[in-house]
């Protein structure tokens, strides 16, 4: 991709985006404080799956099988053998991408809805183990006491204030490099399979190769996810794996807009404040949710970065069109996909 | 054009509706409900207020019951006004929809965001365990009236936590040796439901039991949310004297169902832990399905004491139904945080001194009986052994024994107690199974 002035404006967006979220925690109450950091956990999540809805079409009922997994080998790892952060956090990394890849082979083969329902039954499988499998993930009790981590060099993450850098920075990272999955020639051979799979093949493309990777490389982010989680909350329980949470994942990802990545980020932030400021006025917040979902899937198909997108190019016509066009073009068939 | 402007009213009307419902849903909620889940607080001599974070479930799987917890601590305020130690009370409730991970949250949000002199917590085990760590590293004064995993109190007890409501096996204990002894039960088989909790009421009636001559023959596991009991209750022994039972929440009214259905109501005695006969559930439970069941707990609606004939009149006028043990665990909640308040004179501030206040009240005419706590924490409470009588259609749990002052560890040492690990799917094991 050539640094235009396209992408230098980008790079100002993103930098002012990243300064005013670091500058936040002095003037904050500490509770918006938690309540980003759960939109960091939960973003890292929808994004992984976006990688997979968005970009590849594959719609995947199951991804909170891999935080549970990171999730349940890091806090299994921190309190019962009592392991540091670091190599805790990559195991956990590791033993989501490792489930991933078994479960890729058996997910793969399908499309459409038939992927949609056995992702969905392998995510239960986790689920099952999880509420289940009460000697090493303490049951329907959830498994807690996973202390806040100890980075090394002095640092610990004790305070939110800290574990809010430390969550803000993972999340850059993780979107920093999942960006550049999307840009990269991997990343246009992933949508070229999303519109036509047959037609990559005959290109040359090895199709299976290229969606078994992705399943792998999701699992594996969505790995990073379910480890901050786990040390955020100090606490992992069956209802963190469950279907529901599955669902508002994708959730994040649809009302974010597919095949937006920074679109999953905002989709969690916003599922995450609705839901915590709504049930704090009226106990109708789940009604007023609805209606809220209801409303931007009828009127923002495309998510809410789609809708904004659509706007800034009908408001300037033909500026920066002809650089950004053929991903654009790609994403509108997104939509109709899922 | 004309097709753009259709759509464009089109967008307007689907906004104009939605503004509606959504005027509607909060016009519903306005006249009880609003003042329900934010009660206004009244300025008392400029005095600031006492802030009480409740952590509730009243939407999600647990609603039913979360709603009677939150009414039974909003009537204790609604029949005493809502002052304690003459300053006014300010009752900040958060939902966590049954979720851990949303109790958590809610729970940094009223310690750090509305800085609570004392907070209550949520019904769930697995949301007792969530907000667990967090209320002990803050040293956070508070109350739990209904999640009653044993180990809170027992071997992950913490200074801060006060437990008025009780532990799992608490009554399952007497219970046990009162089967044994009393009904001269001698085989029994138990059907549970599939988590901790379970085990927990089916582990402590296994313990006294066993010890007092009976044998568990058969332990069957259901999860919890069986639509379908069938598979279940086909499978029970014919040959036991009597079942003991506790699936919970709408778990218990299908099991019931299906148990009179398979024709073994009648045939073979049902028993128990207290929750299955709960009032919150008699009420969507067929009488004829629940009639003669016998189960313990520390609350009975038929309970005949004063104090609590006069808390089930006040509770029957205000909500037309029969207190459940959710309704009256808070109202002794809201009762044993005014008596705290009082002792140190409503300076709820000094986080040191309301504890050690929180750890010493007695309550001597709670309306279900006398409560303190023992050393660790956990409440000292009757027991009742209630069985479910039918008088005009209306199902009630009526009081045929009572074991006074029964703590949590019953007479087992509690070092001794504390060492066996904590009941389990398979602790203790079944030895008569096969």
């Amino acid at each position: 991709m050539a640094w235009t002035a396209g992408s230098s404006r980008r790079a100002a967006a993103v930098g002012i985006v990243l300064a005013g979220l670091a500058a936040l925690p002095p003037f904050v109450p500490t509770y918006y404080l938690h309540l980003l950091t759960l939109t960091f956990c939960y973003g890292i999540m929808a994004m992984s799956l976006d990688l997979l809805v968005g970009y590849t079409g594959l719609a995947s009922l199951g991804h909170a099988a891999y935080f549970g997994v990171a999730g349940y080998t890091v806090g299994v790892l921190a309190t019962r053998y009592g392991w540091g952060f670091w190599p805790a956090a990559g195991t956990g990394v590791l033993a989501a991408a490792l489930v991933a890849g078994a479960f890729a082979l058996l997910a793969i083969r399908a499309i459409g809805p038939y992927f949609l329902i056995i992702t969905l039954a392998l995510g239960q499988i986790i689920w099952g183990l999880a509420y289940r499998w009460v000697s090493i993930t303490g049951g329907d009790n959830g498994l807690r006491g996973i202390g806040r981590p100890l980075l090394g060099l002095g640092i610990s993450l004790a305070r939110i204030q800290e574990f809010y850098y430390f969550a803000l920075a993972v999340t850059a990272m993780a979107t920093g490099l999942m960006y550049l999955l999307v840009s990269s020639p991997f990343g246009l051979s992933l949508r070229g399979i999303r519109e036509s799979e047959s037609r990559m093949r005959v290109l040359g493309y090895s199709v299976f190769l290229h969606k078994y990777l992705i399943f792998v490389i999701a699992g594996a982010f969505c790995g990073v996810s379910g480890t901050l989680y786990a040390y955020y909350n100090s606490f992992i329980s069956p209802a963190d794996v469950n279907l529901v949470a599955s669902a508002n994942a994708l959730l994040m990802v649809i009302l974010g807009g597919t095949g937006t990545l920074f679109g999953s980020l905002v989709g969690s932030a916003l599922l995450v404040f609705l839901q915590n400021l709504l049930s704090g006025v009226t106990q109708r917040w789940l009604t007023a949710l609805g209606v809220i979902l209801v409303l931007s899937v009828m009127y923002a198909p495309r998510g809410i970065v789609g809708a904004g997108r659509a706007l800034l190019v009908r408001s300037t016509p033909r500026q920066h069109v002809p650089e950004t066009r053929a991903p654009e073009r790609a994403e509108e068939g997104s939509a109709s996909r899922i | 054009m004309a097709k753009r402007i259709s759509r464009r009213a089109l967008l307007k009307g689907g906004a104009v509706l939605a503004g509606a419902a959504w005027a509607y849903g909060v016009g519903q909620d306005a006249p009880g409900a609003l003042d329900r889940i934010r009660p206004v607080v009244y300025a008392q001599g400029g005095k600031p207020p006492i802030r009480i974070g409740f952590i509730a479930d009243i939407t999600g799987t647990v609603a039913p019951s979360g709603r009677d917890m939150l009414d039974g601590f909003q009537l204790y305020l609604a029949d005493k006004g809502p002052v304690m130690a003459g300053r006014p009370v300010e009752l900040i409730v958060e939902d966590a929809a049954g979720v851990p991970t949303n109790a958590l949250t809610k729970a940094r949000k009223l310690v750090e965001q509305d800085r609570v002199h004392v907070m209550t917590a949520p019904l769930l085990a697995s949301e007792g365990y969530a907000v667990r760590d967090y209320i002990v590293e803050r040293n956070v004064p508070s109350v739990f009236a209904v999640c009653s995993a044993d180990d809170l109190t027992q071997r992950k007890r913490a200074a801060n936590i006060v437990r008025t409501g009780w532990s799992s096996s608490q009554p399952s204990h007497p219970f046990g040796e009162w089967v044994a002894s009393t009904l001269k039960y001698k085989k029994v088989a138990t059907i549970g439901s599939d988590y901790a909790f379970g085990y927990e009421v089916v582990g402590g009636f296994q313990h006294t039991f066993e010890l007092h001559g009976g044998q568990i023959v058969q332990k069957i596991w259901a999860p919890l949310g069986t639509p379908d009991f069938s598979p279940y209750v086909t499978q029970i022994r014919h040959d036991v004297d009597a079942v003991f039972a506790i699936p919970v929440g709408a778990d218990a009214i299908r099991f019931t169902k299906a148990y009179r259905q398979y024709g073994l109501k009648g045939k073979i005695p049902l028993i128990g832990g207290g929750v299955l006969m709960d009032e919150s559930l008699l009420r969507g439970m067929a009488p004829e399905d629940a009639e003669g069941t016998i189960t313990p707990l520390m609350w009975a609606a038929g309970l005949t004491t004063p104090a609590a004939q006069k808390f089930v009149d006040v509770y029957r006028k205000k909500y037309q139904k029969d207190p459940s043990y959710y309704a009256e665990t808070n109202y002794s909640a809201a009762q044993w945080i005014a008596a705290a308040a009082a002792a140190v004179g409503g300076k709820v501030e000094d986080k040191e001194g309301f504890l050690r206040a929180l750890r010493a009240v007695q309550l001597p005419n709670a309306p279900r009986g006398p409560m303190r706590l023992d050393d660790f924490q956990n409440v000292i409470q009757n027991i009742y052994i209630r069985k479910v009588e039918v008088q005009n259609g209306h199902a009630v749990n009526s009081v045929i024994y009572t074991f006074h002052n029964v703590s949590q560890f019953w007479t087992f040492k509690p070092a001794d107690f504390l060492k066996e690990p904590v009941y389990d799917r398979n602790y203790p094991s079944c030895r008569y199974c096969g």
